[in-house]
C-alpha cells in the first residue's frame, strides 16, 4: 500500500492532530488552568484553518484509497469555508462556555465539535457509500451530545432525545435506500453506481432507493418534510450549538448531497431525482417561510428561516452545472457570515439578559445600537437586499439554476423569487422591532464580551465585504471548472 | 507603472470618508479637519506625481517615439462578471484628460479643505455644527470625483457619476435645518437624476450594439506590436464604426442608434453640467456652504458633463449631428446665463450663472471641434478652459466665501466699498475677474481665445455669438467687482466690527489660486491634451508656446471686446450714480425676465405640479392604492391563512415527526415512480 496517499487527506489529518491536542490538554491539564482550553482549541483550529489555505503538497491525483476518497479543489474550498464558520462558532461559544454549569465540561464541547467536523470532512470527500455513512454518523451522533450540553435544562435534554430518535430513524431509511442501490448496481463506489445505473434502467426500485437516500441526507439539511425536528432542536439546544447546526452542519450536508447526486446518480438526473428535488425545494422554501412568519422565539424563527435557506441552497444542486456548484459554495460562505451574525447577536443578548423573544428586541436600537445594526445587516443579507452579500449569493444561485435551461426550472426560480418577498416580510419584522417599535421594558444597554464582539465584527466584515468583492464567486467557479 | 500610487489616490479619500464618517463625532473638530486636510494633501502629492510621470517621464507606455500620447490602463479589476461579455470592471485609466483632471481635482479639493478650516467657524472660533460630517462628505466627494475621471469603462463612470451626485446632494443639504437648503438639495438630486436616466439608457444602447463598456475599445483601436494589451492609441476605432455602419444597427425615428445613444449620454452631461434646460438646480445649489460651491459647483463636478463628452469624443466625431446639438445647447446656455448674471443681486448666484455660462463655453468648444479645423483645436481649448476655469472660478467662489464670512450676507447691497477693509480679498478677486474676462496675460485669456478660434474655424455665426457672450462675461464680472468693492464708501463701520481679512487658512488658498490664475494660461496644452494624443504644433513645448501660437487677429478682437465691456462696467458701477437704474427702467421687461431667470423655475413648477402631478401621478396613485395594494393585501392574507392552517404539522411529538418523515419519503418515491415510469 502506498502510504503517501494519506497526504491527500492533509486537512483531515490536521484536524485530527488538533483534536488530539485539545483532548490531551483537556485530560491532563490541571484543573485551575482549564480556563485556557477554549483558547487552545481556537488557536489549534485556527492553525488548521490556515493550513487548509496552504497550497497542496501533492500535485495531480486528488483521489486516494482506490477511489474511496477524493479531495479536489472544490472539496478543499468547501472545507476551508466550513473551517471559517466553525472558527467563528468556537469564538462565539467562549462566553457561553464560561457559565457555571458548562465550564466543567467545556473541553468536551470543543472536542465534540472537532469530531463532528471531521465527520463532515469525510462526507464531503467520500466517493464510496461506506465511508459516507461513517462520516454521516460521525457527524450526527456527537451532535446529539452537543445538543444535550445544557443538560440541566429540560429543553436541551428534550431536544437531544428528539434529535437522536429522528436521526436514527433517518439513518435507517437511508441505509435501506443504500441496500436497494447496492442490489441494483452491485457497487457502493459512486463511480460504480453511476456506471451501473443508466437512464434506460430506471425502475421503481431505483426511484424508491433514491427517495430514501434523498430523505436520509435531506434530514441533515432539514428539507421539508424531513425537517420537523429542526425547530424543537434549534430552540432547545444551547445557542452556539444551534448556530453550528444551522450553518456548518447544513453547509457540509449540502455539498455532500451535491456530490452524491451528481457523482453517483448523475446519469439519472432528469429521469429521477430532478423532479424529487424540484418538489422538495418548493415545499422547503414555501413551508419554511410560512412557519417562519409566525415565530416569536428568535431561535425558532431562525430555525425556520434556515429551512427555507436550505431550499435556496438546493437550487445549486438542481442546476446540475458547475456554476451551480460554485454558487452553492458561495451561498454557504455568505450564509455562514449572515446566520452567524444573527446567532451571535441572539447569543450575546441571551447571555447578558436571558431574553430570546422577538418582542424583547423592541427598541434595541436605542439601547444597543451596534448590536441592532449588526442584526439588521444579518437580516438584510439573509433576505437578499443589495449591496450586501446575501443579494449576490441569491443572484448567483438563481443564475446558475436558470442556466440549466428548462422551462420547469424557470418556474422554480420564479417560485423561489416570490418566496424571497415573503421572507423579506419576516426578516423585516425583526428590523422593525429593533428600530421602530417602542416598548417600556427594552433590553438595557450592556457591553458584550470581547470574543462575541470580535466574532460579530468578522461577520459584519464578511457580509459587507463579500458583497463588494463578489468576484470571490468567480474564483470559486474557476476552481471547479 | 506601479499600481500602488494610483490605488492610493482612490483609497485614501475613501478611507478618510469612512474614518471621519464613523468616528468623526468622537474626535475633536480640529483633529477631524486636520486629518481630512492632511489626507487630501497626500492625495494631492500622489496625483501630481502620477500626472507628472504621465506627461513628462516619456516612458514608452505613455508616449510613442513620435510624441503621440497613449491611453494606459494602470489596473482594471473585474468586479462583477455576469457573462463573458457583460463584465463590470473597476480600474484606473491614465490618458491626457484624466491626468489633467488628476491635477485639477486634488488641487481645488485641497484648497477647499484648507479654506474650510477657517470658513466653517464663526468669528469667535466656534466650529459649525457637523464640522466633522462636512469633512467626511468632502472626502467622499473627492473619492467619487477621482473615481469618475479615472474610470476605465463607462459603467464605472456611471457608478461614480451617481456617487458624486449623492455627495453633492449631501453637501448642498449640509445645513439640513434650513428648509431652503433641503429643497435645493432635493432639486439638485432630482434634476440630475432625471438627466442620468438618459445617460443610463444611452449607456445601455451603446453597449448593446458594441458589446463593451470599455473606453479602450469604444474610443480607440489597439496598436499592433507594442507590448501588452493595455496600450492603445487614441484614435477612432474602425470596428466600432463598422458596427454602426452595418445593418445590425438600425435607424430609430430617423436617426441612427449611435446618434440616439450619444444624445442620451449627453443628456446626462447636460444635467450634471447644468446646460439649459436642466440648469435650474445649479443656482439653488448655492445654498450649500461656499467652499462646497467652489469645489463641486464651480470647479469639478459640474464639468463632469464636459469631461464625459471629451471622453467619448472619438465616438461623437462619428456622428457630428450629436456635436451640432451640443453646440446649439451650449451657445444658447452661454448667452442665457450671461444675461441672467447681469441682473442678479446675490453674489453667489452671479457666480453660479457665470459658471453655467463658462461651462457652456467648454461645451461649445467641444461641439465645434473637428479634426480638420486647426488640428482639432476645439477639443484642446475645451479642456484648457476647463483647467483654467476651475482655477479662477474656485478663486472667485472662495473670495465670495470670504466676503460672506465677513459680512454675513450674500447680497452685494450689504457690501459696497470693501476694498480698504479686505485688501487681500480685493486683489485676488480682481485677478479672478481679469482672468474670467480674458485679459492678457491672465489664464482665461488664452483658453477663451482658443475657444473663439475654434468657433471661428467652424462658423462665423458661432464666433460672433460667443464673442458677444465673452463681452457680457467681462461686463457682469466687473459689475459685480465694482458693486462689492467700490460703488459707495462705508463710513459708519465701528473699528472693531469693520470687515477685515480672514485667518491664514482662508487667505493662503486665495493667494495660491490667484497666482495659479495668473500663470495657468502659459501651460502648453497644445502639447499635452489633444484629441488624438498628437501634439498640435511642431517643435517643443515651452512655457511661452501659447503666446507664439496665438492667433492675434482673433485674440485682439476678443481682447478689445473685453476691454470695452470692462470700461462700460466701470462707467456704470464704479461710483454710485443713477445710470444703472435708468438702464433698468429703459427696458423693464428685459430686466424683469433676466432677473427672474426667464421664468424657467416657474415653468418647471407649472409642468410638475399641474401637469405631471395632476394628470399623471394622481391616477397612478389611485391604481397603486387600490389595485396593487389590494392584490398585495390579498396575497398577504392568503399567506397568513396558509401559515395558520399548517401549524398543526409542528406538533412537538417526536412520533408524529417520524411518521411524517416516513410518509414523506414513501410519497416522494411513489409519486415520482408513478409519474416517470
Amino acid at each position: 500500500m502506498d502510504y503517501s496517499q494519506f497526504l491527500v487527506m492533509k486537512q483531515e489529518i490536521a484536524l485530527i492532530v488538533a483534536f488530539l491536542l485539545v483532548f490531551l490538554c483537556d485530560t491532563f491539564m490541571p484543573k485551575r488552568s482549564q480556563g485556557a482550553i477554549g483558547w487552545i482549541s481556537i488557536i489549534a483550529f485556527a492553525a488548521v484553518t490556515a493550513f487548509g489555505f496552504c497550497p497542496s503538497l501533492l500535485e495531480g491525483n486528488p483521489d486516494a484509497f482506490s477511489g474511496m476518497y477524493s479531495a479536489g479543489v472544490a472539496e478543499v474550498n468547501i472545507k476551508n469555508i466550513l473551517n471559517i464558520g466553525a472558527l467563528i462558532v468556537m469564538i462565539q461559544a467562549l462566553r457561553w462556555a464560561k457559565e457555571d454549569m458548562v465550564k466543567i465540561r467545556r473541553g468536551e464541547f470543543y472536542e465534540l465539535l472537532l469530531v463532528t467536523l471531521f465527520g463532515m470532512y469525510l462526507m464531503i470527500s467520500s466517493r464510496h457509500f461506506l465511508l459516507f455513512v461513517i462520516g454521516l454518523e460521525t457527524a450526527s451522533l456527537p451532535l446529539a451530545a452537543m445538543v444535550a450540553f445544557d443538560k440541566h435544562r429540560y429543553e436541551s435534554r428534550e431536544a437531544a432525545v428528539k434529535y437522536i430518535l429522528t436521526a436514527v430513524f433517518s439513518t435507517a431509511i437511508f441505509l435501506m435506500g443504500l441496500s436497494f442501490v447496492y442490489a441494483l448496481s452491485g457497487s457502493l463506489y459512486f463511480d460504480g453506481i453511476a456506471a451501473a445505473v443508466t437512464y434506460e434502467g430506471v425502475n421503481t426500485l431505483l426511484v424508491v432507493a433514491l427517495a430514501f437516500v434523498i430523505s436520509g441526507i435531506g434530514f441533515k439539511l432539514s428539507l421539508v418534510p424531513f425537517h420537523l425536528w429542526t425547530a424543537d432542536v434549534y430552540q432547545g439546544a444551547p445557542t452556539p450549538v444551534t448556530s453550528y447546526l444551522s450553518v456548518i452542519s447544513k453547509g457540509a450536508a449540502a455539498f455532500a448531497f451535491l456530490v452524491v447526486l451528481w457523482k453517483a446518480f448523475g446519469t439519472v438526473y432528469s429521469e429521477a431525482w430532478e423532479w424529487m428535488l424540484y418538489a422538495l425545494i418548493i415545499l422547503t422554501i414555501t413551508i419554511g417561510n410560512l412557519f417562519a412568519m409566525r415565530q416569536r422565539n428568535m431561535k425558532r424563527f431562525l430555525a425556520f428561516s434556515s429551512i427555507s435557506q436550505a431550499g435556496y441552497i438546493m437550487l445549486g444542486v438542481i442546476a446540475y452545472n458547475y456554476m451551480g456548484m460554485a454558487a452553492l459554495m458561495y451561498y454557504v460562505l455568505v450564509y455562514i457570515f449572515s446566520n452567524l451574525a444573527a446567532f451571535g447577536v441572539i447569543g450575546a443578548i441571551e447571555n447578558a439578559t436571558g431574553k430570546v423573544w422577538m418582542d424583547d428586541y423592541k427598541g434595541l436600537y436605542k439601547t444597543n445600537p451596534r448590536l441592532a445594526f449588526t442584526m439588521m445587516l444579518a437580516m438584510f443579507s439573509l433576505a437578499g437586499i443589495p449591496p450586501f452579500a446575501g443579494f449576490f449569493s441569491k443572484f448567483f444561485i438563481f443564475t446558475s439554476a436558470i442556466n440549466q435551461g428548462s422551462v420547469a426550472i424557470y418556474v422554480l426560480v420564479l417560485i423561489a423569487l416570490i418566496n424571497t418577498i415573503i421572507s423579506l416580510y419576516y426578516y423585516l419584522l425583526v428590523v422593525k422591532a429593533m428600530f421602530i417599535s417602542q416598548d417600556d421594558c427594552t433590553i438595557a444597554t450592556f457591553r458584550s464580551a470581547c470574543s462575541e464582539r470580535f466574532a460579530l465584527w468578522v461577520c459584519v466584515a464578511g457580509i459587507v465585504g463579500l458583497g463588494i468583492v463578489s468576484c470571490v464567486y468567480n474564483h470559486l467557479l474557476e476552481a471547479v471548472l | 507603472m506601479d499600481i500602488t500610487l494610483p490605488l492610493l489616490i482612490l483609497v485614501i479619500p475613501l478611507f478618510m470618508f469612512l474614518l471621519l464618517g464613523l468616528t468623526g463625532m468622537k474626535m475633536s473638530h480640529r483633529l477631524a479637519g486636520t486629518l481630512g486636510t492632511l489626507g487630501m494633501g497626500t492625495v494631492l502629492v500622489l496625483s501630481y506625481i502620477t500626472a507628472f510621470t504621465y506627461f513628462f517621464s516619456g516612458a514608452p507606455e505613455f508616449v510613442t517615439q513620435a510624441g503621440e500620447r497613449l491611453q494606459f490602463t494602470v489596473f482594471n479589476a473585474t468586479w462583477l462578471q455576469f457573462t463573458d461579455s457583460l463584465v463590470i470592471r473597476l480600474g484606473f485609466l491614465l490618458d491626457p484628460i484624466s491626468a489633467m483632471m488628476l491635477v485639477v481635482i486634488p488641487t481645488i479639493s485641497f484648497m477647499v479643505h484648507l479654506y474650510s478650516l477657517g470658513y466653517m467657524r464663526d468669528h469667535h472660533g466656534v466650529y459649525e455644527h457637523g464640522f466633522q460630517r462636512f469633512y467626511a462628505f468632502l472626502s467622499l466627494f473627492s473619492f467619487s470625483m477621482l473615481g469618475l475621471v479615472v474610470a476605465t469603462n463607462i459603467f464605472q463612470m456611471y457608478i461614480f457619476w451617481e456617487l458624486v451626485g449623492a455627495s453633492s446632494y449631501l453637501l448642498i443639504g449640509f445645513y439640513y435645518k434650513k428648509p431652503s437648503a433641503v429643497s435645493a438639495s432635493k432639486k439638485a438630486f432630482i434634476v440630475t437624476r432625471f438627466a442620468d436616466l438618459g445617460f443610463l439608457i444611452g449607456i445601455l444602447v451603446l453597449s448593446f450594439y458594441t458589446g463593451t463598456f470599455d473606453f479602450a475599445s469604444l474610443t480607440s483601436a489597439p496598436v499592433d506590436g507594442i507590448a501588452g494589451v493595455s496600450q492603445v492609441s487614441i484614435s477612432t476605432a474602425e470596428n466600432i464604426r463598422n458596427i454602426f455602419a452595418s445593418s445590425a444597427a438600425p435607424m430609430f425615428m430617423g436617426a441612427s442608434v449611435l446618434t440616439w445613444a450619444l444624445v442620451l449620454i449627453f443628456m446626462g452631461g447636460m444635467g450634471k453640467s447644468a446646460m439649459m434646460p436642466l440648469h435650474i438646480w445649479l443656482p439653488d445649489a448655492m445654498e450649500g456652504p461656499t467652499p462646497v460651491s467652489a469645489l463641486i459647483h464651480a470647479a469639478t463636478m459640474v464639468v463632469a458633463g464636459v469631461y464625459l463628452v471629451a471622453r467619448l469624443f472619438p465616438l461623437y466625431l462619428m456622428e457630428t449631428a450629436a456635436l451640432d446639438i451640443i453646440v446649439v445647447v451650449g451657445a444658447l446656455t452661454a448667452f442665457y446665463a450671461a444675461m441672467v448674471a447681469c441682473t442678479q443681486v446675490d453674489i453667489k448666484r452671479v457666480l453660479a450663472f457665470s459658471t453655467i455660462s463658462q461651462i457652456a463655453f467648454m461645451m461649445v468648444s467641444l461641439g465645434v471641434a473637428r479634426p480638420e479645423i486647426h488640428h482639432g483645436v476645439g477639443y484642446m481649448a475645451g479642456m484648457f478652459h476647463l483647467f483654467t476655469h476651475a482655477m479662477f472660478k474656485a478663486l472667485l467662489f472662495l473670495c465670495a466665501g470670504a466676503l460672506i464670512h465677513a459680512i454675513g450676507s450674500n447680497d452685494y447691497t450689504a457690501m459696497h466699498g470693501l476694498r480698504k477693509y479686505m485688501p487681500v480679498t480685493h486683489i485676488t478677486f480682481l485677478i479672478g475677474c481679469l482672468a474670467i474676462a480674458g485679459i492678457i496675460p491672465f489664464a482665461g485669456f488664452f483658453s477663451k481665445d482658443e475657444i473663439l478660434t475654434a468657433c471661428f474655424g467652424n462658423s462665423t455665426v458661432w464666433y460672433i455669438w460667443m464673442s458677444v457672450v465673452a463681452g457680457l462675461t467681462a461686463f457682469y464680472m466687473f459689475r459685480l467687482y465694482y458693486l462689492i468693492f467700490w460703488w459707495k464708501e462705508h463710513k459708519v463701520h465701528h473699528p472693531e466690527h469693520a470687515p477685515h481679512d480672514q485667518p491664514w487658512t482662508m487667505t493662503l488658498p486665495l493667494v495660491i489660486l490667484a497666482v495659479v490664475s495668473c500663470v495657468a494660461g502659459f501651460v502648453p496644452f497644445g502639447f499635452l491634451v489633444t484629441w488624438n494624443g498628437k501634439p498640435m504644433y511642431e517643435g517643443s513645448a515651452s512655457f511661452l508656446t501659447n503666446l507664439q501660437h496665438l492667433d492675434w487677429s482673433v485674440a485682439g478682437i476678443s481682447l478689445a471686446v473685453a476691454i470695452v465691456a470692462i470700461i462700460i462696467a466701470t462707467v456704470m458701477y464704479r461710483k454710485e450714480n443713477p445710470l444703472p437704474a435708468k438702464m433698468k427702467n429703459a427696458l423693464p421687461a428685459l430686466w424683469d425676465w433676466c432677473y427672474h431667470r426667464f421664468y424657467w423655475d416657474e415653468l418647471y413648477m407649472f409642468i410638475t405640479h399641474k401637469i405631471i402631478f395632476g394628470c399623471v401621478s394622481r391616477p397612478i396613485a389611485w391604481f397603486d392604492r387600490h389595485i396593487i395594494d389590494g392584490a398585495m393585501d390579498g396575497l398577504a392574507a392568503v399567506t397568513n391563512k396558509a401559515s395558520v392552517a399548517i401549524k398543526g404539522l409542528q406538533s412537538g411529538k417526536v412520533q408524529m415527526y417520524v411518521w411524517f418523515y416516513l410518509v414523506g419519503a414513501l410519497l416522494l418515491g411513489a409519486i415520482t415512480a408513478i409519474c416517470l415510469i
